[in-house]
């Protein structure tokens, strides 16, 4: 086709019908523009007219590191004067952004994956509020968002954006974010599990000014605090976060002093696009191959369900694709659906963390790596579906991302890490809310979360509880600080999970257990949101094992408070002790998954639950004995599953490994093996099946014909266009079951229905 | 030349075959999956996560479920050496998880020495010992 070539009386009609659309747009929603893109811009012509002029590297370098050191003191001050428990342990970023919106510089620690999204918002305020005469954009302003449809992971992250301006010259933006928890959603702690709309999920801030001249509008903010449960802390937040915003501006117009503000934009600019070149030859570094993994989740958190997380992962020269057709469609009344952005920012963050850590914390990692889904599946939700508990199905994307790169990454003579095992993935904590002891309304969740079992390395073993997925720096909080705001004690905590560990050369890093009781109050509740129960959510890695599952465990009708007064002898500090020997009397015990909806807590009711544990490494015969014997010793591992598991001879009492007995053992089991394992092709042809389980609702593609999914009940749909699925309320189902039962049992007993009109 | 890609599998870049990295057996063509020529058992998820609580008392036990999980282990078929392990959906086939373009690979190591032991990466492991202060 040749080039069209417009007159000038068509381009200036152009123009018109443009201006005219812009002016009459009736509502300015998520932009698929902005939301679907993750690159960073184009080079504009003031920043290739700054390159040109600033070309020593030198200076360039030394204004990087001043920034980056003022994103690390907005960090500071954020983590110091935070309220949201979620600032405290740094599940918070501040960052610096260019002109056009793309993050250069985000603070080292804290939750990485926004640096991948959180340029959205800035990007919207660029298109839309700039030119807008009721809105603008000027020095002091500062602009809020939270609603995850216009960037961001989820509703309960709350992001400050402050223009930097150089003599009436916009030059960049600088932006802080921090998981705020209370969000006035239908449950507390921000994120709703029992959300089946978008507007069950509280507050939907798209971008809009809330500060002039520097100070926050009254009006607004009190518009904010009084659609959420804890008005205070809505509060505090904001002038943190604007303070921070503040610093880091101060610290910008002191590079403006000393070399101006051309050099800075040199600086965001050139880090950008070395950033984006480092990352194609990296990549060019790996195997051209493809590699295909996936993961299954049990649950939506309302019931349990299979769905499959695909990754078909594509290297050849520089390019990497992430191609997850095949995951599972999006549930329209579920929240653990994930907008586009948050599935990349989580894949960004496996890099941050585990490949190439020695990146600045930008968007430009990212940029150059592409990624292929379809649009109304789970990792692409649409607008309507709910997403609070889109970290449900973006921790799979992170572990499949993690599993399908270390396959490409072993065999490449440069690496910048450890090969590892997928960590951990799922926050086994306690969400909490209601009325503490102070009599103030509170809703959040336990730092707990953060203690996920680290991988099992290509040299060693993962760490226990070290760190959560999403931020590698990150703390597990004082619970006795806690216990000062809240009025639950953590009874039994930071005690490891004895057993549970994913087995290989290298074991996974362990999770522990956490035991919770109401104490101070009479309207207090938990919830928990994790998948996991029924089916491990990770993968080990050549030859090592995942973690196990975890359920959550119930102690009801006991006050634990009063018998550790009467009878202290029968507290125990196990899930097994409490749940096997069941120690307190007339109580009741049951286990339930991870996706308990908020539930009102009566005083000294236990509820137990455990972190996970990182993947394995390696083939566990090739464990050394010594290291099984050193997880006896930390009650990791008891002596007789170790034998059992690792086929290690010792001696009971003294734990002193017979080096000869073992290795005949292990031999001998490697026979085993042979002898149990069959051929590929008579396995295939034994085992494999050309539909999933009958009897358990399945959402996935299946056997790798990607084009089309399952949707539950047995049912096929074209993978592209699957449409809503909507599920029903359990409690509905449970009553429809109940029904049925009854009407059976009133039938055999022979009574009549008193009212039989329908 | 050989390049080492998983810590038991390796593939000869001159005969184009997957080799096993502990007994050096010639497990198959490095254009096709290495799966095909290992042997292949449907493991009980029991044997590897214990219930640790009671499973005639309770739903969930920190045992993951067999009718909602298999366990697939491949085995090296001359040594017997537990080369990868998938998670997967009951009934499902397994993962043709790497898939090399192996004319590629040989273009891009005949620039690099070959290695007999794969490079771990950076160590960021503190000395303990050095800070006796
Ligand atoms: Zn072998």
């Amino acid at each position: 086709m040749s080039k069209q070539k417009f007159t000038e009386q068509q381009l200036e009609d152009q123009e018109l019908i443009t201006k005219f659309l812009k002016d009459t747009t009736l509502f300015l929603g998520p932009d698929p523009e902005i939301m679907r893109d993750h690159s960073i811009m184009p080079r504009t012509q003031n920043e290739a007219d700054c390159l040109e002029k600033y070309t020593d590297l030198n200076q360039i370098a030394s204004i990087r590191d001043r920034l980056q050191s003022a994103c690390e003191e907005g960090f500071e001050m954020v983590e110091q004067m935070g309220a949201a428990p979620g600032a405290k342990w740094g599940d918070i970023i501040t960052g610096i952004y260019s002109a056009s919106g793309d993050l250069t510089v985000g603070s080292a620690s804290g939750v990485l994956i926004f640096s991948a999204l959180v340029h959205h918002p800035i990007k919207f305020i660029i298109k839309n509020w700039i030119e807008e005469k009721t809105v603008g954009v000027r020095e002091g302003d500062g602009f809020i968002h939270n609603d995850s449809r216009y960037g961001n992971v989820h509703n309960t992250d709350q992001s400050m954006i402050l223009p930097v301006f150089h003599e009436g010259q916009l030059v960049c933006w600088v932006a802080s974010t921090v998981h705020e928890g209370e969000n006035g959603a239908i449950e507390p702690g921000g994120m709703p599990s029992m959300a089946e709309t978008s507007f069950d999920e509280g507050l939907k801030m798209s971008p809009f000014k809330v500060v002039e001249n520097y100070e926050i509008k009254k009006d607004l903010l009190t518009f904010l605090q009084n659609s959420v449960r804890e008005p205070k802390l809505q509060y505090e937040d904001m002038k943190v976060k604007l303070f921070a915003c503040m610093r880091l501006e101060q610290r910008i117009k002191e590079v403006f002093a000393t070399d101006g503000p051309d050099a800075l934009t040199a600086c965001l600019r050139q880090t950008n696009e070395s950033v984006v070149t480092e990352v194609r030859r990296r990549i060019s570094e790996w195997p051209d191959m493809t590699v295909r993994t996936h993961v299954i989740m049990d649950s939506t958190l309302r019931e349990n369900v299979l769905m499959k997380m695909n990754l078909t992962l594509k290297k050849k020269g520089d390019r990497l694709i992430f191609n997850f057709e095949g995951s599972s469609p999006e549930i329209t009344n579920r929240a653990i659906n994930t907008q586009l952005p948050g599935m990349k920012g989580m894949v960004g963050q496996a890099f941050m963390n585990h490949i190439w850590p020695d990146l600045p914390r930008g968007q430009a990692g990212l940029s150059h790596i592409e990624f292929e889904t379809t649009p109304g599946s789970f990792v692409d939700c649409s607008y309507s579906a709910p997403n609070s508990q889109s970290l449900m199905s973006i921790f799979q994307a992170f572990t499949v991302a993690q599993h399908a790169t270390a396959k490409m990454l072993y065999s490449c003579p440069d690496k910048y890490t450890r090969v590892l095992a997928p960590w951990h993935n799922m926050i086994n904590t306690f969400i909490w809310g209601g009325v503490n002891q102070h009599g103030e309304t509170l809703g959040n969740l336990c730092a707990d979360l953060n203690g996920m079992g680290g991988g099992a390395r290509m040299d060693r073993d993962g760490e226990h509880s070290l760190a959560p997925i999403f931020a590698t720096m990150a703390d597990i909080g004082e619970q006795e600080l806690n216990e000062e705001e809240v009025p639950f004690l953590q009874l039994v905590s930071k005690k490891m999970t004895t057993n549970t560990q994913a087995p290989g050369k290298y074991r996974g890093g362990m999770g522990y257990t956490q035991i919770a009781a109401t104490k101070d109050s009479d309207q207090w509740g938990f919830m928990t949101t994790s998948v996991g129960s029924k089916t491990p959510t990770i993968q080990g890695l050549f030859g090592g094992y995942a973690a196990g599952t975890i359920p959550l465990c119930k102690v009801a009708d006991v006050d634990v408070y009063d018998v550790m007064l009467t009878k202290p002898e029968q507290f125990k500090h196990s899930i097994p002790e409490i749940m096997n020997e069941q120690p307190f009397d007339n109580a009741t015990y049951s286990t339930h998954h991870l996706g308990l909806g908020f539930d009102i807590s009566k005083r000294g009711e236990l509820y137990m639950i455990s972190q996970g544990s990182g993947g394995g490494y390696g083939d566990l015969l090739e464990r050394d004995p010594a290291m099984v014997i050193q997880d006896i010793e930390e009650s990791l591992i008891t002596a007789d599953w170790a034998r059992k598991l690792y086929k290690v001879v010792f001696n009971e009492d003294t734990l002193a490994v017979d080096e000869k007995a073992t290795q005949q053992l292990r031999d001998d089991y490697r026979e085993q093996r042979k002898k149990q394992g069959v051929p590929y092709d008579e396995f295939v042809k034994k085992y494999v099946k050309d539909t999933p389980p009958k009897d358990i609702p399945f959402y996935g593609s299946w056997n790798g014909e990607n084009d089309m999914v399952y949707c539950g009940n047995n049912e096929k749909r074209d993978a592209k266009n699957p449409g809503p699925i909507y599920m029903t309320n359990p409690k509905d189902v449970s009553i429809a079951e109940l029904e049925e039962e009854l009407a059976q049992v009133r039938e055999q007993a022979g009574l009549e229905v008193k009212d039989k009109r329908k | 030349m050989k390049v080492l890609m998983t810590e038991y599998l390796r593939i000869d870049l001159d005969t184009e075959n997957w080799e096993c990295r502990v007994c050096d057996h010639v497990i198959g063509e490095a254009r096709d999956n290495y799966k095909k020529g290992l042997l292949v058992y449907n493991r009980d998820p029991a044997d590897i996560h214990p219930s640790i609580i009671d499973p005639t008392k309770y739903k969930f036990t920190f045992c993951p479920d067999k009718d909602w999980v298999n366990i697939y282990e491949f085995y090296c078929p001359c040594c017997g050496t537990q080369m990868e392990v998938e998670y997967t959906l009951p009934g499902h086939e397994p993962l043709y998880d790497m898939e090399m373009d192996v004319d590629a690979l040989k273009a891009q190591w005949s620039e690099r020495d070959e290695l007999l032991e794969p490079t771990t990466g950076p160590n960021v492991m503190v000395d303990r010992h050095s800070h006796n202060h």
